[in-house]
């Protein structure tokens, strides 16, 4: 491999040469050992400062004495400098190994110092950009930018760079990968452009004085996580905070606990022991702490829809942002607990193609409105699939949240499926409207899932023995992997076999007419 | 949506019309897979159950006591029972090339067809088990996005099986879409 000159330029990241992200990445990434660390030896010399402040003595076996007593105090002292040195040389080290590129094609990074590693992503093939700023990475105003391809865990990350690079760097990465040249682009969009709008708006940054710096940190804590430029206020949807401490408290995981510390209680009152309900405590602050944890993630939520996509954001102390390219949802589910049945709310995950390998970061990766009321519901929808605003298909999405007593558009399953959809066999039904499947199950748990049919990867129809004596059939459209999986069963046979050849027919026609690799691009373009 | 098939690869397999009575969304002539395979499906089946039935059988041999013969002898007498059907079985699996996409269909009991587009298709897969290949067969699988997709055709004649993917992989070519 040629090694071109990394040249460090911030004014554009993306003019397809090398770069290298801010030089406090190392300290940014490594940010919590640091400050553990620094906790450490302040706590160690918290005293031994009083004493030589206040002038007494009377405390000993500390290392540092032993170190005096000896009389190895230089040697201790250069001991600790030549391990800073080496972990500021390292630091400077990887700090030089790491660059990155983005031309029209693609994204590059390379990094590492003994293991080195070099991970390229085609734009065309990105399924969605994130911003993330952890707390620590924030109080220095940085950013790491995230892009999502399809596969397990297949990531590419910069970090760290500064909020506003990040956020310029986003949106042009959304826009090469979107097929709009530079030159359209300026043409058709203008001064409207977004994020070096976004840029200015934020003043004097490294250049100003002190004063300045802090204030405009400050306007980064508290600024909204997103660009008013750029979302059209009516679609944007936020996190009522009531209803999320509600829902919060209102769940499975709160139902749970409960039914573990009713246990708890029952066994020590019959095992006559009233200590062991001492044992309560600890599983109470378990649940505060992750029901504290759920809300503070989830309290500065948005959602809206941007020419570029969907963008998620959430987070309170440490924000992500997330844009999802158009054609990048695989499948919508939208569902209601029971227990959330009485307050009409509902919440909504989709599946995509690019999977987080940690679970929690999975479920906040599918997961894109915790809990809304029905109108948000409906607002989020038509955000994530703007094809869904269409009138036609209003009353049909409004069924699939009610209980549909089998009148609407959907197919359902006939009445000897009672035997094995005891309550829902009114509800459990399909709808096939260009451009997208709609299936509706559950009068407990109830569900809607939708699945664009240009996104079908393949359909099956099964059925078991007890099906054909019944002469009923099961449909299965296969998407990505994700939590949702659209299948319907204890359907007619006949109406199973309608789903499963006209659903064929649609997907393929649809994946043929589907261009949403490059969005930006005029239909009239190449097909990819 | 036109229900013709494409000109057929390199040898024409038996087809079968549908029988009656079973699932069949999108009726027509069926293509089968090599009688030859219900001998490696035989195979399989029987050393599968008499390994599991001399697993099952140790607990009755050690400890001597009748009644925990029973699990071997079920053991036993499932295998024989699926033994007796995999004929059935295996006449069940067909496949058709469609205009657009590959329908594939496979079971008696529980049924399920599966019709995949070819613009779909990621990769195609030709594998090769140690009794296939006394046989000459091998097993076609087709790899979409979906994980569920999961269609493998089996007992296939191996020129077949590899023309097959030639024009599967061709036509994925022409028609390809994205994810």
């Amino acid at each position: 491999m040629t090694a071109p000159a990394p040249a460090f330029r911030r004014d554009d990241l993306g003019d397809g040469g090398w770069h290298r992200p801010i030089a406090a990445t190392p300290l940014l990434r490594g940010g919590l050992a640091l400050v553990a660390i620094a906790g450490i030896l302040i706590a160690n010399f918290r005293e031994r400062l009083i004493a030589v402040v206040i002038g007494q003595g009377g405390y000993e076996g500390d290392p540092v004495d032993l170190l005096i007593d000896n009389g190895l105090l230089p040697a201790g002292l250069g001991v600790s400098i030549l391990v800073i040195a080496i972990v500021v040389v390292l630091f400077y080290v990887s700090w030089r190994m790491y660059t990155f590129r983005v031309t029209d094609e693609l994204v590059e990074v390379r990094s590492g110092v003994l293991f080195r590693s070099n991970r390229r992503a085609r734009l065309d093939r990105i399924q969605g950009v994130g911003i993330e700023r952890t707390l620590f990475a924030r109080i220095f105003g940085a950013a790491r930018l995230e892009l999502q391809v399809a596969g397990d865990d297949a990531n590419v990350r910069i970090e760290y760079l500064r909020g506003r690079d990040a956020d310029a760097l986003r949106g042009e990465i959304l826009r090469r990968a979107s097929g709009v040249r530079a030159a359209e682009r300026a043409a058709a969009e203008g001064p409207a452009d977004g994020a070096p709008a976004a840029g200015a708006a934020e003043g004097p940054n490294f250049g100003g004085t002190l004063p300045g710096l802090v204030q405009t940190r400050m306007g980064e804590f508290l600024a909204p996580e997103r660009d008013p430029a750029l979302a059209p206020p009516e679609s944007v949807v936020e996190m009522h905070p009531g209803r999320l401490i509600g829902s919060a408290i209102l769940s499975g995981r709160t139902f749970w606990f409960l039914v573990i510390i009713a246990l708890i209680i029952s066994g020590a009152i019959g095992a006559d022991n009233p200590l062991l309900i001492v044992t309560v405590v600890p599983i109470l602050l378990a649940l505060g702490s992750v029901t504290i944890r759920h809300i503070a993630k989830f309290l500065r939520y948005s959602v809206a829809a941007t020419p570029d996509g969907v963008r998620i954001g959430f987070g309170l102390l440490s924000m992500s942002s997330e844009t999802v390219p158009p054609g990048r949802i695989h499948s919508i589910s939208v569902s209601q607990p029971l227990i959330w049945r009485p307050v009409d709310w509902w919440t909504i995950r989709i599946n995509r193609a690019s999977r987080s390998r940690s679970n929690s970061q999975q479920q906040q990766n599918s997961t894109v409105l915790p809990v809304g009321s029905r109108a948000d519901a409906l607002k989020v929808l038509r955000v994530l699939l703007p094809e869904l605003a269409d009138d036609d298909l209003q009353p049909l999405l409004e069924s699939g949240f009610s209980r549909d007593r089998g009148t609407g558009r959907y197919s359902t399953s006939p009445p000897r499926a009672r035997v094995i959809r005891w309550f829902s066999w009114r509800r459990n039904g399909f709808a096939l409207v260009n451009p997208v499947a709609l299936l509706r199950r559950g009068a407990i748990w109830r569900e809607l899932v939708i699945v664009p049919f240009a996104r079908i990867q393949s359909v099956s129809i099964h059925q078991g023995w007890l099906g054909r004596r019944m002469r009923l059939a099961g449909v299965h459209l296969h998407t990505v992997q994700g939590p949702i999986s659209a299948q319907l069963g204890a359907l007619d046979e006949a109406d199973a076999g309608r789903f499963f050849r006209d659903l064929e027919s649609d997907a393929v026609r649809a994946a043929a007419a589907d261009h949403s690799a490059h969005w930006g691009r005029p239909v009239a373009g190449s097909t990819a | 949506m036109s229900q013709q098939t494409d000109p057929p690869p390199a040898t024409l397999p038996p087809t079968a019309p549908s029988a009656a009575g079973r699932l069949d969304p999108v009726p027509g002539e069926w293509r089968r897979v090599s009688s030859r395979y219900i001998v490696v499906d035989l195979v399989g089946t029987v050393v599968g159950g008499l390994v599991l039935s001399a697993f099952l059988s140790l607990p009755w041999l050690l400890s001597g006591v009748l009644w925990l013969a029973a699990f071997p002898a079920g053991t036993l007498l499932v295998t024989l029972l699926v033994a007796a059907i995999t004929p059935r079985r295996v006449r069940s699996i067909g496949y058709r090339l469609r205009q657009d996409d590959l329908v594939f269909r496979r079971g008696i009991l529980w049924q399920r067809v599966v019709a995949v587009p070819y613009g779909r298709m990621q990769l195609v897969d030709v594998t090769r088990g140690p009794i296939e290949r006394a046989l000459g067969m091998s097993q076609l699988k087709l790899v979409t996005a979906a994980a569920a997709s999961a269609v493998s055709i089996p007992g296939l004649p191996q020129a077949d099986a590899e023309s097959l993917r030639d024009s599967l992989v061709e036509l994925a070519e022409t028609r390809r879409a994205g994810l």
